[in-house]
């Protein structure tokens, strides 16, 4: 029942047994935070703290306060919007693609990796927010009556599909990362000798005992609710791209940017997972969960899909040429050869260079090296929705309204903010969460663990 | 847990997931009903073991989200056709028939957002799981490495316990 080919390499290093899963993975909660973690929280806070700065200061003064011009009227809050959004579609990948696929390497990282999207949605979800200028009023984006007639929101916008796509993702992947975290939140309930943590876990947990009926109906939740969440994950970067593909500036009006955005999307996602779990695992120790070929598997992956936005890039060269579209190939000649071709050779080097180091066993099993590609491959994708926003309105259709865009401080801040929220975000998490979901871990141990492996390859199937 | 007033409740605890499978097997054969069985992982197989009918759970998702689409075409039909259709981009609003392309995407997502939410809905409501609610395994043991077996007493109570000794529980007690 429990047999896997013993050519697949152990999932979980070392003779453990459920009972180690259940300590290791509760450690981190109960004992007290090292050094590093009070370091990096500390500067996560100050930048966050910077960040809401910035943000009131653009509430009180307006979008004056940012670098935009009326040529570049959009440029860092779209960028950055995009590249979180980006980040987070591949916490829903680990989660729900690779559970369609019975991938049993997921479920060390899935829950991290969770987080990961719903921490980015919530810095993503906050430019919009500021960009209108008025945030308390920010629920006009919402099919509500009102007193204008009822005026009612623009169906045919994909600014309108956006606000759908995204509080649905939103909300979803809440739900989907909840449902697991129950019955670990009831591990750690059943552990508290602290009474306020056991009350605050007891709250948590929702009451959680592991009925055989409720663990029925947990799986066929936990199925269906990927199934929803993957072509969900697919929606919402595809109608991200319709923000631009939808509209008539050379460089944005393609059909290739749904399926380019999802597997940029998937790719920085994939960078920004490495990242966090290269310090996870170092931080808390969790090397036998988080093995080398769960790094490995993910830089395969970063591979892949940064060779996939590469061919992107070079379609959509190849389109400007073909499509014989005067504007459109000046466009993309200016991308390249242009005022901000730095931005667009850093761009290809990033994404479309630097993953190809992956096809080296020695380099994708190297932790520092991967640990410098995954954050290479997030400055690359920031730069590529950067090239895409601001290299295609700078220079519209009348060049005596030509112009650059150069940030202010504020933009400059309000992005080193959502950084820093997001990391407060994270490294209370990893304090306060059962960082592996270790219900779903327990199930594979027997066919994954390496104990069990070498005690079925000597003594045959039991 | 609680035992009612014509049955008592024999609990046996297991300390390995192929054991207490094995369990509800061996037990089941012998005629006595498996009340309940906690683990602190989904037992693969375990359900049909214990004779669980299938959760119709997905059913019911399959329902949510034919709701969230047809609340999406009102939605849509109303708010753009019928209460305040309008030119926009030179393209008006005629009917809901030639607009649908552009609802797509509104209709894909309530369907999706529907059917996630009211089923994880379904869900705490059936398992009766909620914020603060009391623990539903009363041995804590039962969330780490442990496994509870409650089966109906029928009969002889020592041939019972024989048979749950037999079966590998590590700990036997009465409810």
């Amino acid at each position: 029942m429990h047999y896997e080919a013993p050519i697949r390499e152990p999932l979980i290093i070392g003779d453990k047994s459920y009972h180690d899963i259940t300590v290791e993975v509760a450690r981190p909660i109960e004992t007290k935070a090292p050094r590093i973690w009070w370091f990096a929280f500390s500067l996560a806070l100050l930048l966050f703290l910077w960040g809401i700065g910035c943000i009131l200061y653009t509430i009180g003064e307006g979008i004056g306060t940012w670098g935009l011009n009326k040529t570049v009227g959009w440029a860092w809050d779209i960028t950055n919007f995009v590249w979180w959004v980006g980040i987070g579609h591949a916490g829903t990948l680990i989660s729900a693609v690779l559970l369609l696929f019975r991938q049993k390497w997921r479920m060390a990282i899935n829950r991290s990796a969770e987080a990961m999207t719903i921490f980015s949605v919530v810095q993503a979800a906050l430019f919009p927010g500021i960009h209108m200028g008025r945030l308390w009023l920010g629920w006009y984006v919402f099919p509500f009556p009102n007193q204008y007639g009822s005026l009612w929101v623009n169906f045919n916008s994909p600014l309108l599909w956006d606000v759908f796509a995204i509080s649905t993702y939103f909300s979803v992947s809440l739900v989907f990362w909840y449902v697991g975290l129950v019955p670990d939140f009831a591990m750690i309930r059943d552990r508290a000798i602290n009474p306020v943590q056991k009350h605050i876990y007891k709250i948590l947990s929702f009451g959680w005992g592991g009925k055989a009926k409720h663990w029925q109906r947990f799986e066929e939740l936990s199925l269906v609710l990927a199934g929803l969440a993957t072509p969900l994950v697919l929606s919402v970067h595809t109608i991200v791209s319709m923000d631009f593909a939808t509209s008539v500036i050379p460089g944005w009006h393609t059909t290739i940017f749904p399926p380019y955005f999802v597997a940029g999307a998937i790719f920085s996602g994939f960078a920004m997972v490495q990242t966090l779990l290269l310090i996870v695992r170092k931080m808390y120790k969790m090397e036998h969960y988080i093995t080398l070929q769960h790094i490995e598997m993910m830089n395969i992956v970063i591979m892949l899909t940064g060779s996939i936005v590469g061919v992107a890039y070079i379609t959509e060269l190849f389109m400007a040429w073909y499509s014989g579209v005067e504007y459109e190939q000046y466009a993309f000649l200016n991308r390249a050869t242009g005022p901000y071709w730095w931005a667009y050779w850093s761009m290809m080097t990033c994404n479309v260079f630097s993953p190809q180091f992956m096809w080296f066993k020695k380099l994708r099993t190297n932790l520092i090296f991967t640990f410098i590609i995954s954050i290479v491959v997030n400055i690359g994708m920031w730069f590529e929705r950067f090239v895409i926003i601001v290299t295609s309105l700078h220079r519209d259709y009348l060049p005596s309204s030509w112009s650059m865009f150069s940030p202010s401080f504020v933009d400059i801040g309000i992005f080193l903010g959502t950084i820093g929220f997001f990391f407060v975000l994270f490294l209370l998490y990893t304090r306060t969460f059962p960082v592996i979901a270790q219900a779903e871990l327990k199930t594979i141990l027997k066919s994954s663990g390496e104990y069990y492996k070498k005690e079925q390859k000597d003594h045959g199937e039991h | 847990m609680a035992s009612t007033e014509k049955h008592i409740i024999v609990r046996a605890l297991y300390d390995d997931d192929d054991v207490v499978l094995d369990a509800v097997k061996t037990v089941r054969d012998k005629g006595y009903h498996v009340h309940e069985v906690f683990s602190p992982f989904p037992i693969h197989g375990l359900d049909k073991a214990m004779g669980l009918a299938p959760t119709r759970l997905s059913v019911a998702g399959f329902l949510y989200g034919l709701a969230g689409l047809a609340t999406s075409i009102v939605m849509t039909y109303y708010m753009m056709i019928t209460d305040w259709p309008q030119n926009i981009g030179g393209k008006p609003s005629m009917s809901w028939g030639l607009n649908m392309p552009a609802f797509v995407p509104i209709m894909f997502e309530l369907t999706v957002f529907f059917a996630a939410h009211l089923m994880v809905w379904t869900f705490w409501m059936k398992n009766k799981l909620y914020p603060g609610a009391e623990a539903q395994n009363d041995d804590p043991r039962l969330t780490d490495d442990k496994f509870l077996m409650e089966v109906e007493l029928k009969g002889d109570k020592e041939a019972l316990t024989a048979l749950l000794k037999e079966s590998g529980a590590i700990e036997i007690s009465e409810a």
